[in-house]
């Protein structure tokens, strides 16, 4: 048979407002969670038959409890999708949500799926990063990585001695950065489209709904520089300057091109390229970078060609060593425009796909760009890098 | 001030939300136990949600919203308070507290909402129908206003609000017919009546329920609701009136008072409606009716659950295959009844290959039809036939842990099986009997093993009757006893432990009611007197229809059998005798067949329906002294449960015992009551 590759279309996103650990969704479930997140995106596009689903692509770091039991297919039964729709559990940590993404996407251009759902969870509250992990003793007694590889605070110690041009204080100003673009985003309702309201249970407190993220907070280069670095004596990583402890999930509906022009969906951006690389675990942050190259060389692209980045914020450091490398400025006003996961939050697998719906309204915003980028670094030293065109792009400016 | 010293409080939490853009106050039922035990109100628990509204309306939110923990929205009042209410001023207290905080959710100026999300009965709707709109969860178990079969009423503006919202017939339906069917609503029937408003999936549905109610405080959504119908309002009550007394002859006060409310809510004021609520109220819960009631709703409800006097459940063998002897109609039944509950093979043996395969078929047609009902899926039904077969080979019992029969009423048939099987199956198979009359001991009597055999009676229709007396043997062993009582339990019937007594409970005293019918019939009392006899006391089947139920018969059978035993209170009657041998059915179109009135003659001394009445009551008190005497349960309670569930007498009677202590009956016949006053009456 002979087959042609087809567009993959980014219909839509939503995600759930995110939590702090131990915060308002303590007593919420994971699949709750992206439960929410299907429901929604189906209501929001009621001209998608639920039939015409082929996978839901589910990401969850620790696949286990209420993330567990194959949680695609489980969320997919629970959202009332018909029983004809499979699903299932993908895992990248971090990049968990746009290894979904990009994995379905292959199956959409392959002519596998015509419409997919990909999206995360991560409840770090009730599975706290490394539960129930037991790493192979060979990791240590060949010393095939440094023990400081599976910490990830560690890393981006590890980083910070790498790169002595990126401060404390440097990285300090940018998770403050991070705060205030999230705080005027949200003061310009920016954000606030993206969100589903989740129900929340407290047994104290009654019923209640999450309708904004709990981790944005006011916040001054002072009151930065007093926070402990919890994974050094004297060292550079604070939780001023990293993304924190989340719950939250996120789900995004995927489509050919053709298949989206036949049921009228929205077509928010198209996929370029992709790419996934692995670096030194030990400085996983650096994983970003590689990728980058790896997205741009598939895609026939150069830096210059991208006109908005959503990076996520695992760490300042991280991104800023991603800046750093391509010579952009830390303020660079094409970068997380809204912030980022040191303000919202990074609930592990479920971030890529928060930083694709936030590129999508950051593309409707601005037809005169014509490419933008998601990337994040991944545990185990890795980088992952999705390119999207912008449809509305009209061609004026590049 | 009214307390409920041990009242599991459910408290009004209220917490300000974010919805839609307004300020909401978001009022959580929750008791802090999960939907096992449900929300309910007791006075503290009404007290709480009166802080919560007060609190809300302070925060001055766009509307308040009113909701439950998970499962379960509210299920009304805390009726184990009831007993701790000893004065008709506690009564009275009781209905204007609940009818004073209700009212601040009608009355509020700010839009009030119930989002009913799980179970709502009895003052868990009548708390959401003061409310302003109100949306239901499609995965909340059930809605409605039992109240009246529970010998009370909707006392907490059920009465005024509902023939308001969605018109008489449908609150008549909900108030009346539903509670004395043991039916509740749906939550797609109490949308399609217009007790709720909207509709939502239970996955999103307080995120759905919030956005809506945003969206009719906004004015962006208008609620329709159909205009009641005012014209019909009396004869839809008439001819509810009519249903009744055709069914109840009259005898259950909370019916009526029920009715009577309905008639009111037509033209009074609501301040009005809610105070006859709360005089009737309070009357029917000083009344001894009610607490009857209430005796025998938690009977049904606790003690049916955990039956008195059984071994350690840990004595309990497992079940992996049923064996049933014979392939009849019972046996059928039994099959499919086994198969269903315990999901072990159940194989059936018959004398002939041709009695097999009809009991065999029978069990299939009988999953079909309940596939086609959508009762069962195809899934279950698959599983289910393979789990049935015949044999006309006993060998196919000899894996067997449970074998029962039955076989024809005879005890020298029945102990010849039993000694068949016992070559086949193992030394502790339990041997099981579903006799209604023979002797358990007797039929145990000749085997290797007696220690194994015990009785299982079931009443027909086997599938809907919940009722099972399980009967020891005199040389029944604990392990047996405990295996059947769990047998019983998944079976899902409510087991009764009876001593090996002549037709053990319900067909003992059901026969001996009779016996004294056809004493009156054999004295000269005509069949349309006898047959009204009972009315007043509402119970569910006139004499002649329940022995048109029955068959004569096996009436017979069974009154012949308790005669041997107890010649002096079990007559024969002649009449009886005539009936049988003359083969006719004693009812005809629902009226007793003139044939049979005709047959029946002699006696010249024939008696009111009041005197026949008097001799069936003291007879029954006579004979229920007697065998909690001889110990044929361990105490009254077992025999009402036994009633109740096993020949449906009524609540209001407490089953019959509280009614024949009320009556003076039991006082007069026997020397005592059954039960110390305030068990099932009200405090001395």
């Amino acid at each position: 048979m002979t087959r042609e590759v087809r567009e993959v279309v980014f219909v839509d996103g939503v995600r759930t407002p995110f939590g702090k650990a131990g915060g308002m969704y303590a007593e919420t479930r994971a699949d709750d969670l992206v439960i929410r997140c299907i429901r929604e995106l189906m209501r929001r596009n009621p001209q998608l038959p639920p039939d015409r689903v082929d996978e839901v692509a589910i990401a969850a770091t620790t696949q286990i409890g209420d993330q567990g039991l194959t949680i695609g297919r489980t969320a997919a039964l629970l959202s009332g999708l018909p029983k004809t729709v499979p699903g299932y559990a993908i895992d990248r940590m971090c990049a968990g949500a746009m290894t979904a993404v990009t994995n379905v996407a292959g199956g959409i251009a392959m002519g596998a799926y015509d419409v997919a759902i990909a999206g995360g969870v991560e409840h770090m509250g009730r599975h706290p990063m490394g539960e129930g992990v037991d790493p192979n003793p060979r990791i240590l007694a060949e010393k095939l990585v440094d023990p400081s590889a599976l910490v990830m605070g560690s890393t981006a110690e590890n980083l910070h001695d790498r790169l002595p041009g990126i401060s404390k204080e440097r990285a300090d100003r940018y998770g403050l950065n991070s705060q205030l673009k999230t705080a005027k985003a949200y003061a310009d309702g920016k954000l606030q489209p993206d969100l589903v309201p989740v129900a929340l249970r407290s047994a104290e407190q009654g019923w209640g709904l999450a309708t904004a993220d709990e981790a944005p907070r006011e916040t001054s280069m002072e009151k930065l520089a007093t926070l402990k670095t919890p994974f050094r004596p004297h060292g550079r990583v604070t939780a001023g300057n990293a993304a924190g402890l989340n719950d939250g999930a996120t789900a995004a509906l995927l489509a050919g091109e053709d298949t989206a022009r036949e049921l009228g969906l929205p077509i928010a951006m198209r996929m370029v390229s992709y790419g996934f690389v692995g670096v030194e675990p030990e400085v996983m942050g650096f994983g970003p970078i590689p990728s980058t190259e790896k997205a741009l060389k598939k895609a026939g692209l150069t830096i210059e060609d991208i006109g908005l980045f959503e990076l996520n914020e695992a760490f300042a450091v991280q991104v800023l060593a991603f800046l750093d490398h391509y010579g952009i400025a830390d303020d660079d006003p094409r970068v997380n425009p809204w912030g980022g996961a040191i303000a919202i939050g990074h609930p592990l697998a479920s971030s890529g796909v928060r930083l694709m719906t936030q590129l999508a309204r950051h593309f409707a915003e601005h037809p005169e760009v014509r490419y933008g980028l998601t990337a994040m670094c991944v545990g185990i030293g890795m980088g992952g890098t999705v390119i999207w065109e912008n449809p509305n792009w009209d061609g004026a400016a590049k | 001030m009214i307390e409920h010293p041990k009242e599991v409080v459910t408290k009004a939490l209220v917490r300000l939300v974010q919805a839609g853009g307004h300020k909401v106050a978001l009022i959580t039922l929750d008791n802090g136990f999960d939907h096992t035990k449900p929300n309910s109100f007791g006075p503290a628990g009404l007290r709480s949600l009166d802080e919560a509204i007060t609190a809300a309306i302070e925060a001055k939110p766009a509307f308040i919203a009113l909701t439950g923990k998970p499962y379960i929205f509210c299920v009304g009042a805390d009726i184990t308070g009831i007993p701790y209410l000893t004065s008709r001023e506690q009564a009275v207290e009781l209905g204007e507290l609940g009818h004073r905080v209700f009212a601040r959710l009608k009355n509020s100026d700010i839009p009030t909402f119930a989002f009913i999300n799980g179970a709502a009965l009895g003052g868990g709707l009548e708390v959401a129908l003061h409310c302003h709109y109100r949306t239901v969860s499609g995965g909340a178990a059930a809605l409605g206003l039992p109240e009246v079969a529970i010998g009370l009423v909707p006392g907490w503006g059920g009465s005024q609000l509902l023939p308001n919202l969605i018109g008489v017939p449908g609150a008549a339906q909900v108030i009346l017919q539903n509670p004395l069917t043991q039916k509740v609503l749906r939550p797609k029937q109490a949308v399609e009546l217009g007790v709720a408003d909207q509709l939502f999936e239970p996955a999103d549905f307080l995120e759905r329920s919030l956005e809506w109610a945003a969206a009719v405080v906004d004015g962006e959504l208008t609620v329709q609701r159909p205009e009641v119908d005012k014209d019909m309002w009396e004869g839809v009550l008439f001819f509810a009136k009519q249903q009744l007394d055709e069914k109840l002859h009259g005898a259950v006060p909370s019916a009526n008072k029920a009715l009577e409310l309905l008639a009111l809510a037509k033209d009074a004021s609501f301040a009005d409606g809610t105070a006859a609520e709360t005089q009737i109220l309070a009357d029917l819960i000083m009344g001894d009716e009610s607490r009857a009631s209430l005796y025998a709703f938690d009977l049904v409800q606790r003690r049916a659950k955990r039956p008195v006097g059984v071994p350690d459940k840990s004595l309990a063998r497992k079940v992996t295959k049923v064996g049933i002897v014979g392939a009849g109609l019972m046996a059928s039944q039994l099959a499919l009844l086994f198969a269903r509950r315990l999901q072990v093979p159940v194989v059936l043996t018959d004398i002939d290959q041709a009695r097999v395969d009809k009991g065999v078929q029978y069990v299939h047609d009988q999953i079909d039809k309940l596939v086609g009902k959508r009762r069962l899926d195809e899934g279950t039904a698959a599983r289910l036939r393979g789990l049935v077969s015949g044999s006309v080979d006993k060998s196919v019992f000899a894996d067997a842990d449970f074998v029962i029969e039955a076989v024809f009423e005879n005890l020298d048939l029945k102990k010849q099986i039993w000694a068949e099987l016992e070559k086949i199956v193992a030394p502790e198979a339990i041997l099981a009997t579903n006799t209604s009359s023979l002797s358990v001991t007797a039929m145990a009597a000749d085997l290797e093993h007696p220690e194994r055999v015990v009785g299982f009676h079931f009443f027909n229709p086997v599938a809907v009757l919940p009722l099972l007396e399980i009967i020891k043997g005199e040389r029944t062993d604990d392990a047996t006893l405990a295996t059947a009582f769990a047998v019983g339990k998944e079976l899902k019937k409510s087991s009764v432990l009876v001593k090996d007594a002549p037709a053990f409970v319900v067909n003992r005293l059901l026969t001996r009611v009779t016996s004294e019918i056809f004493k009156a019939i054999d004295a000269g009392t005509p069949l349309d007197v006898v047959n009204v006899a009972m009315d007043p006391l509402g119970l569910p089947m006139r004499p002649i229809a329940l022995l048109q139920l029955v068959g004569p018969a096996v009436a017979y059978h069974v009154g012949e059998t308790l005669h041997r035993a107890f010649p002096d209170r079990f007559a024969e009657s002649a009449n009886l005798k005539k009936i049988v041998d003359a083969g006719l059915p004693v009812m005809v179109d629902d009226e007793i067949n003139p044939e049979v009135a005709a047959l029946v003659a002699g006696g010249s001394a024939p008696l009111s329906a009041d005197e026949v009445r008097a001799q069936a009551l003291d007879a029954l008190a006579q004979e229920i002294r007697i065998m909690l005497d001889e110990g044929v349960v361990a105490e009254a309670q077992d025999i009402d449960l036994c009633m109740i569930l096993g020949a449906g007498y009524p609540f209001h009677l407490g089953g019959v015992t509280p009614y024949l202590d009320r009556s003076g009956t039991s006082e007069r016949v026997t020397g005592k009551r059954f039960l110390p006053q305030g068990v099932a009456s009200l405090p001395a």
